[in-house]
């Protein structure tokens, strides 16, 4: 990020900031237990969880901050949080 | 030309005269004067100036905030609980990096309530990256203004300013003093160019939050601007001298300075006295001089070093006290002079509206020989 005169910024600054440094713990998803109802990808406050397919969800890395609200709200316990090495 | 005019009324023809393009501003005494004279003349169409009615001083300097990032010359004025209100609004100003123009009619700040001046209000805000120009009598005031905006608004300066002027000692005494014409100012001031500005059709923020890994450097960018300020203080100062006959190039000025034993230091319309004090003390041989103070922030303080150095005394009159330490005026002068052999002693004076006389003047000089400072003068011990 450039030292702009008056801390501006032009649109689309935010994608920039790579939240994903935040995290310490991350999502694992579950496929055989995933029920398609896509409560994880509404509920992430980075709006960061991608629909690949049919029961098929995955955070985007860069920016998920590993808050763990999409396993606390998924009804189908198909997210485990798991502590990241790094 | 020459008018008689009330201090109020001539910052409000500076203003006018730097054709603001908004003016956003809340009444407040000893400062409502200035704005209701500019209301009368966005009303008469003397001025092509929006003027926005506001609910409060947030919400003025606010305004000021989205006008000036839009790219308009914008003006405001406040004074003491005002200022106070827009005290986040001023941080959020300086690191925009908007060159907003405000005049402060100094005053008191509560509690307990009062209206009548000193400078505590604006001292507060020293650190809020704000120029601070601190005038001696309405001309003064009224040239400061001008000067004002042509320093902010050079790109190499891009900070906001305030001019300063004893409430009610000069916003409501009437003085002489010399109105250039449009043609004059227009040719000293040139319209307002901005470096960057608000544009639907390319859209930028203005101060995006920086994290750890930036908000030093921007502060310190921030800073290097304040310094850079004091060279385009001098540059424009002298190019105003040569414009309209008033030589602006020195951040402070001394009267009987060079070969004075003891130096009064002091800003604003109690120069005057002091001035007046020290022809009388003159009179009756005492090596005494003053160093008036025009710019507080950015603060010359190796000028003042250099004014200083032949000095034995420095008696500095603070019109306002950081409780808790002493006044910010002394501050300042002990940290420059750390380490030189001249005693220096400051005085809390004139708070809240106590009138500062010759014989006070005076009577602190006699402290200052004695040896005896660092206090406030002209307590009454009866109430103590």
């Amino acid at each position: 990020m450039p030292l702009n005169i008056g801390c501006t910024a032009r649109p689309g600054k935010a994608r920039d900031n790579r939240t994903g440094s935040w995290r310490v713990f991350y999502p694992i998803y579950d496929k055989e237990k995933c029920t398609g109802c896509e409560l994880c990808a509404l509920i992430c406050p980075e709006g960061c969880v991608q629909n690949i397919d049919e029961k098929d969800y995955r955070p985007d890395l860069d920016y998920c901050k590993g808050c763990g609200l999409c396993a606390e709200e998924c009804p189908g316990e198909a997210i485990n949080m798991e502590k990241e090495e790094k | 030309m020459k008018e008689i005019l009330e201090g109020s009324h001539a910052v409000a023809e500076a203003a006018r005269l730097c054709r603001p393009q908004v003016i956003s501003a809340y009444p407040i005494t000893p400062q409502t004067h200035i704005v209701e004279a500019l209301a009368q003349m966005v009303a008469d169409c003397k001025v092509d100036a929006d003027y926005i009615c506001v609910e409060s001083e947030f919400s003025a300097l606010s305004a000021c905030i989205g006008a000036s990032a839009a790219g308009s010359r914008t003006y405001s004025a406040t004074t003491s609980q005002g200022l106070a209100l827009m005290y986040e609004v001023c941080f959020n100003a300086a690191g925009m990096r908007l060159p907003i123009v405000m005049t402060i009619a100094n005053r008191a700040m509560s509690a307990p309530l009062s209206i009548w001046n000193d400078q505590q209000d604006s001292i507060s805000l020293r650190d809020s990256g704000w120029i601070q120009f601190y005038a001696e009598d309405n001309q003064e005031a009224f040239d400061l203004h001008i000067l004002a905006y042509r320093v902010c608004e050079d790109h190499a300066i891009l900070l906001p300013a305030f001019v300063c002027f004893d409430g009610f000692i000069l916003s409501h005494t009437y003085e002489p003093v010399e109105i250039p014409t449009q043609e004059e100012i227009d040719a000293y001031l040139p319209a307002f160019n901005p470096y960057q500005r608000l544009d639907a059709q390319d859209p930028i923020s203005f101060g995006m939050y920086a994290t750890p890994d930036y908000y030093l450097e921007f502060r310190y960018e921030t800073q290097q601007a304040m310094l850079r300020a004091k060279e385009a203080i001098m540059k424009y100062g002298a190019l105003f001298g040569e414009h309209f006959g008033r030589d602006y190039s020195a951040l402070i000025e001394g009267y009987h300075l060079e070969d004075a034993e003891i130096a009064l230091v002091a800003m604003g319309s109690v120069c005057g006295t002091v001035k007046d004090a020290i022809d009388e003390m003159r009179a009756e041989g005492k090596k005494v001089g003053l160093l008036k103070i025009r710019c507080f922030r950015p603060f010359p303080g190796d000028e003042i070093a250099e004014a200083l150095s032949h000095v034995r005394t420095v008696a500095i009159l603070d019109k306002n006290i950081s409780l808790g330490s002493k006044g910010a005026v002394g501050l300042e002068i002990k940290d420059v002079l750390y380490g030189s052999d001249i005693d220096v002693y400051d005085y809390i004076i004139g708070l809240g509206g106590r009138d500062i006389r010759k014989k006070d003047i005076k009577a602190v000089v006699d402290l200052a020989e004695k040896g005896s400072g660092d206090m406030f003068y002209g307590l009454r011990e009866e109430l103590l």
